[in-house]
C-alpha cells in the first residue's frame, strides 16, 4: 500500500507565490501547510525564482493550519534564501504557530546523511575478506569451545565439585530422545519404504529382487538410519538448544549465573551434550529397526516376500558389525549437534533478532558438519577395511 | 490539523461503561473517562491496576469485554484493523521500550508512517526525518544507526520521533520515563511538555513517575478499584482513598510534591 495519499481532510489547499516590488519581495504562503501537502509544496517552493531580489518577507499570516512538516518547509526556504544572499527580513506566522516555528529554528537543523553510501567494488572485496575472516574466527572459536567443554566434562566426571546436574541430564534425554520417537520413527519407516521400493524396482530387472533385503539392511543400518536421525535431531534439538540458551542470554540469566558463581558450561552445556550423546544412539537404533520394518512391509507387498523369508535373508546379509558401524557414528553426531547448538546459543547478543539468526546458523552448521563427518567416516572405514 | 483544531467541545477520547475482564479477573468495571483536546492526561495506578490494558483498549490492540471507546468520535472498542484506518494517522503511540523495528535504521523507522500514508519523495522524507530527530533532541548521526546501537533513553526518543512522524493530534505515551535515570527522565518530561505546547498535542500518558505527573500533566486519572478517579495533584492528594493517599502522601509522593514550592 505505498503511495497512498494521506486521507487527512485538507480544508484549504496550501498555496505559495511571490509578489515582487522592485528589489523587495513577499513570499506569500496560504492554506493548510500540513504533511499531506508537503510533497506538493516542496515542488512549488523549488520552482520559485528569485532573480534580482535582495530583500524578502516570508508572509505566512494567512496559513490556516501548520504542522512541523510545513514549518520545516518554511524554515528551509528561509535558510535557502539566506544562503543565496537574499536578506529575509521577517517571517510572519499566525500567533498559534509561532512557538512551533521558533522551536524548529532553535534546533539548528541540517539534513542528516541517512542513507548508507553506494557500494563499490572495493566494498565487495572487503565483504569477501570479512566473510572469510568471520568463518576462520568462527572455526577457531568453535575449536576453543570444544576444548573447554571437553575439559569441563572430564573434570565434572572425574572430580565433581558438587553433585552433577543429574535431573537436567535425564530431562534432556527425555526431551531430545523420548519425545522425538514419533517423528524419527515415521521418517525412518518412510525411508525404509522408499528404499525397498526403489531397490526392488532396479534389482527386479536382473532377477535379483531378493537382494533388495541386503540393500535395505546395509543401507539403513550403516548409513541412512544414523544420518536421517542425526539430521532430524539437528533440526529439532540443536535449534532448541540455541534458542533456549540464547533466550537465557537475552534475559541476562547466563550473566546472573556467572555472578552467582555457577559454571555455565557445567550447568547448561554438559547435560545437553551428555544427554544427547545417550539419546541419539538409542534413537538411531530405533530408526534402524523401524526402517527395516518399513522395508519389510514394502517388500511383502511389492515382491511378495513373507516376513520369515525376509528375516532369513536379512540374517545372512548383515552382521553385528554392520549395525555397530552405523551406531558408532551416533555419539559423534550427537556431540557435534549439541556442541554447535550450545556454542551458537552462548554467542547470542542481547537482542531478540540475534536468537533467530543464530538458531538458523546453528542448524545449518550442524547439518553441514554431520554430512561432512559422515563422509569422513566412510573414507575411514574403507581405509580400515571395515 | 494540529493546534487550534476545528472540532468543538467534543472530547478527543470518550470512554463509557468500559469493562475489561480476563476470565474471572475484572480489570475495569464500567469505567468512564473523557480526554479533552489540548490537555495532558496522566494515568497512574498500582501494578496490575490495568493501565496498560486501558491504553491498549483505546488504541484498538485489546478488545474490551463491553463498553464504548470513541477516539475522535470513532469507535475503537470493536477493534478491527480496517475501521481504525483513519485514526492511525491522527495518533502516535510511544511503546514502553520504543518498539522500534530492529531491522531498520532510526531514520527508516521514522519514515515508516510517512511511506505508509503519504506520497512524499525520498529527499523530503530524509529532511523530515532529520527534522524529527532534532525535534526530539537526538543528534543527526543517530538517524543512520540501528535500534540495537542505541541506549534506552535514545530508543525512547527515537520511538517518540516515529510517533510524531505524521504530526498526530493525539499522542499516547506508555511509561515514557521508566528505565531512564532521573536527569534523562526530567529532560524527557521537558521535551514532552515542550512538544505538546509547540505542536498543540493532546497527550495520554501512562506513568508511575510522580515527577512526570508534576512536570507534565494537566489532569491526573487514578485507576483505583477498577474505576477512574480524576483530579489534579492538589485535589487528589486530599483524597481519602487509602491507595491514592499513600501514593501522593507517602514518602516518595511527598518528596516529589515538595519540589513544587
Amino acid at each position: 500500500m505505498r503511495n497512498v495519499a494521506v486521507r487527512l481532510a485538507i480544508a484549504t489547499p496550501a498555496m505559495v507565490r511571490v509578489d515582487r516590488a522592485g528589489r523587495d519581495a513577499r513570499l506569500i504562503a496560504e492554506g493548510d501547510w500540513l504533511v499531506a501537502e508537503a510533497a506538493r509544496m516542496d515542488e512549488a517552493l523549488r520552482a520559485l525564482t528569485f532573480a534580482g531580489v535582495t530583500q524578502l518577507v516570508i508572509d505566512g499570516s494567512k496559513i490556516s493550519h501548520l504542522d512541523s512538516a510545513g514549518a520545516w518547509l518554511i524554515l528551509r526556504t528561509r535558510q535557502f534564501l539566506e544562503a543565496k544572499g537574499i536578506r529575509v527580513t521577517d517571517v510572519l506566522l499566525p500567533e498559534t504557530y509561532r512557538a512551533l516555528y521558533q522551536r524548529l529554528e532553535s534546533e539548528a537543523l541540517a539534513p542528516a546523511s541517512i542513507h548508507p553510501r553506494r557500494q563499490t567494488f572495493a566494498d565487495f572485496l572487503e565483504r569477501i575478506g570479512r566473510g572469510t575472516m568471520h568463518v576462520l574466527h568462527q572455526t577457531y572459536d568453535l575449536v576453543g569451545f570444544l576444548g573447554r567443554v571437553t575439559v569441563e566434562t572430564w573434570e565434572a566426571i572425574l572430580e565433581p565439585r558438587h553433585e552433577l546436574p543429574f535431573a537436567a541430564f535425564v530431562q534432556q534425554i527425555e526431551e531430545t530422545g523420548l519425545s522425538a520417537l514419533p517423528i524419527v520413527g515415521m521418517l525412518a519407516f518412510l525411508i525404509g519404504v522408499v528404499l525397498a521400493y526403489q531397490g526392488a524396482d532396479q534389482l527386479k530387472r536382473f532377477g535379483a529382487q531378493i537382494y533388495t533385503i541386503d540393500f535395505l539392511g546395509i543401507g539403513i543400518l550403516r548409513e541412512l538410519g544414523g544420518l536421517v536421525t542425526a539430521i532430524v535431531i539437528a533440526g529439532r534439538s540443536g535449534s532448541a538448544f540455541t534458542a533456549q540458551i540464547g533466550t537465557m542470554r537475552v534475559n541476562e540469566e547466563t550473566d546472573a549465573m556467572q555472578t552467582i558463581g555457577l559454571n555455565i558450561a557445567e550447568i547448561l552445556v554438559l547435560p545437553r551434550v551428555l544427554g544427547l550423546m545417550i539419546a541419539l544412539p538409542l534413537l538411531t537404533f530405533f530408526a534402524d529397526v523401524v526402517g527395516l520394518v518399513g522395508g519389510m512391509v514394502m517388500t511383502y507387498f511389492d515382491l511378495g516376500i513373507t516376513f520369515p523369508a525376509f528375516m532369513r535373508e536379512l540374517e545372512s546379509a548383515i552382521t553385528l558389525r554392520t549395525l555397530l558401524v552405523g551406531l558408532i557414528k551416533a555419539p559423534v553426531f550427537a556431540f557435534v549437534i549439541a556442541l554447535v547448538g550450545c556454542f551458537e546459543g552462548l554467542r547470542v547478543e542481547r537482542n531478540a533478532g540475534s536468537v533467530g539468526k543464530l538458531t538458523t546458523r546453528s542448524v545449518v552448521e550442524s547439518i553441514f558438519l554431520i554430512i561432512a563427518l559422515d563422509a569422513g567416516f566412510s573414507v575411514l572405514f574403507s581405509v580400515l577395511g571395515i | 490539523m494540529s493546534a487550534g483544531g476545528s472540532a468543538g467541545r467534543e472530547p478527543v477520547i470518550r470512554i463509557r461503561r468500559l469493562v475489561n475482564a480476563f476470565g474471572d479477573a475484572i480489570i475495569h468495571d464500567h469505567l468512564d473517562l473523557d480526554v479533552n483536546r489540548g490537555e495532558v492526561l496522566g494515568v497512574v495506578g498500582g501494578s496490575g491496576a490495568g493501565k496498560s490494558v486501558l491504553l491498549r483498549s483505546i488504541i484498538g490492540l485489546n478488545r474490551p469485554s463491553s463498553g464504548s471507546i470513541k477516539v475522535f468520535g470513532q469507535e475503537t472498542a470493536e477493534g478491527d484493523g480496517e475501521d481504525l484506518k483513519g485514526l492511525q494517522l491522527r495518533w502516535g503511540v510511544l511503546f514502553q521500550e520504543g518498539a522500534l523495528f530492529s531491522s531498520q535504521t532510526v531514520a527508516q523507522n521514522i519514515q515508516v508512517p510517512m511511506r505508509r500514508w503519504t506520497n512524499l519523495g525520498e529527499e523530503m522524507m530524509n529532511e523530515l526525518a532529520a527534522m524529527k530527530l532534532a525535534l526530539v533532541g537526538l543528534p543527526a548521526d543517530a538517524g543512520a544507526k540501528y535500534p540495537a546501537e542505541l541506549s534506552g533513553g535514545m530508543k525512547k526518543r527515537a520511538g517518540l520521533a516515529r510517533a510524531l512522524a505524521l504530526d498526530p493530534e493525539l499522542l499516547f505515551l506508555d511509561e515514557p520515563t521508566s528505565g531512564l535515570d532521573p536527569i534523562s527522565a526530567a529532560l524527557f518530561d521537558d521535551l514532552v511538555r515542550n512538544l505538546q505546547q509547540s505542536l498543540g498535542l493532546t497527550v495520554f500518558l501512562v506513568t508511575h513517575d510522580l515527577d512526570t505527573l508534576r512536570a507534565v500533566c494537566d489532569r491526573i486519572a487514578v485507576l483505583v478499584d477498577k474505576k477512574i478517579k480524576l483530579g489534579t495533584i492538589d485535589s487528589l492528594s486530599r483524597d481519602t482513598n487509602p491507595w491514592i493517599h499513600e501514593y501522593f502522601c507517602g514518602p516518595r509522593g511527598r518528596a516529589a510534591l515538595a519540589e513544587r514550592v
